[in-house]
């Protein structure tokens, strides 16, 4: 046979205009999955600043908390695992066989539902910064 | 012209409403549609007025023979519209009066052969089943995705054929029913259970459509785990062969691949509810590998 034409990369994520629910709803858990793999290790660190002392971990988040971009940073590690736990409880239903014709819906909602709460939130993050 | 909006007779109706076929025959669809065409008739005059109504094709060129054409680009084709066209229709238009060395598959026309499977307006569909005016101008047709292009729309499919040859897609059973003559009976219940996989016509276009079987070549793919699920699910096979069928679909290449993007249920041009099927096989897995003790 002649050789053949191998379309590579173009014909994957340069088509995310055309993905359905289903497919953004794969995207998204794998991203914020990964985020919250991420904020795991800076947690970790931060937290193990009280190994050497309690004077020295409570500095450590009050100077965090202090700054603008780690609340924002917050906000953001809300919406991630929100949604993450949300999509899970979907992809829990899609494994049991249940409402295997709702998918796109149940994927709608937990986004909708993600928004919701994090917009509600957002008062208590920021509270104090400014 | 048209196959998208036929209903597969006799397949699915039961005896109760061919019998009510005369009764409400007056309002079928038929009678409507057949009254609609009559309507159109008298338009007819105006429309040949009108003749000038084109639909536009892009459509993916690419032919590694011929030196100019090495580059993959796209066609434009000016098609004159009929009613119930279909993009299948408008490629063999093309191809018959502009440019012949357009490649594609396609023989059917009617939704059955499974070759003409394209990636038309950012989707898998197939050309014949496909009406021009649902869709928006200009109509982008390119072969399907993730597989190798051999010559413009047309794709090397041997890869997919590998796929569904390795599920054992033949009916098998060591369990044979008394008496030379006797029949291999089938409830009906389990074939409901098993009907809509059944309805597979091979045309690939769930396999060019999963991302996970594009990442992993090994990977049996939607079309190849529902025929498998056609077979383990039709009791007529027996134990013996249930676990055999078992084994492959639960192999790492195999049901556990899926993470349920759901592309291969939104593409069938069968509608089959292939996710569905793969989530059934993965609980079927589980349950025979659990044991509690
Ligand atoms: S399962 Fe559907 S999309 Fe996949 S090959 Fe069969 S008919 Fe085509
Ligand atoms: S030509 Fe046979 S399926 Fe379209």
């Amino acid at each position: 046979m002649s050789q053949s034409y191998n379309r590579g990369l173009v014909e994957d994520f340069g088509r995310w205009r055309e993905f359905s629910a289903g497919m953004w709803a794969w995207i998204f858990h794998k991203f914020t999955g990964w985020v919250l793999v991420g904020y795991l290790f800076t947690h970790i660190a931060v937290l193990s600043t009280a190994l050497s002392g309690e004077i020295l971990y409570t500095e450590t988040i009050r100077a965090l908390e202090s700054l603008l971009i780690v609340r924002i940073l917050e906000v953001g590690l809300l919406a991630v695992a929100v949604f993450h736990i949300l999509n899970g409880l979907r992809l829990l239903l899609v494994d049991l066989g249940i409402g295997l014709e709702a998918q796109d819906k149940s994927f709608y909602a937990s986004l909708v539902l993600t928004g919701a709460i994090v917009v509600a939130s957002v008062p208590t993050f920021v509270a104090g910064v400014f | 012209m048209s196959t998208q909006e036929q209903k597969p007779k006799n397949q699915t109706e039961t005896d109760t409403e061919s019998a009510d076929e005369d009764i409400i025959a007056a309002s079928s669809p038929q009678q409507r549609r057949l009254r609609e065409k009559r309507g159109r008739e008298i338009e007819s005059p105006k429309e040949t007025a009108e003749q000038e109504d084109t639909y536009h094709l892009k459509v993916f060129r690419y032919d590694p023979e011929v030196a100019d054409k090495q580059e993959p680009r796209f066609d434009d084709f000016h098609v004159p519209y009929r009613q119930g066209m279909t993009v299948l229709d408008a490629l063999i238009y093309a191809r018959d009066r502009f440019d012949s060395s357009l490649t594609f598959r396609h023989s059917c026309r009617q939704a059955i052969c499974g070759s003409d499977a394209f990636f038309i307006n950012g989707r898998q569909r197939l050309g014949c089943r496909t009406q021009l005016s649902d869709l928006e101008e200009p109509v982008r047709v390119e072969p399907l995705p993730h597989q190798e292009v051999v010559k413009d729309l047309v794709v090397d499919m041997e890869h997919f054929y590998d796929q569904m040859e390795a599920v054992e897609p033949y009916f098998q059973t060591n369990e044979l029913p008394e008496g030379e003559l006797e029949e291999q009976r089938q409830s009906r219940e389990n074939h409901e259970k098993i009907k809509m996989s059944t309805r597979c016509i091979w045309c690939a276009a769930c396999y060019s459509s999963c991302n996970i079987a594009a990442g992993d070549n090994e990977y049996l793919g939607p079309a190849a785990i529902n025929k498998a699920y056609r077979f383990a699910m039709d009791e007529r096979e027996g134990e013996d062969l249930k676990q055999h069928r078992m084994r492959i679909i639960e192999q790492e290449h195999g049901v556990w691949r899926c993470q349920t993007q759901f592309s291969c249920t939104m593409v069938c041009p069968k509608d089959i509810p292939l996710t569905e099927h793969i989530q059934e096989l993965k609980r079927e897995a589980v349950k025979n590998n659990l044991k509690f003790w």
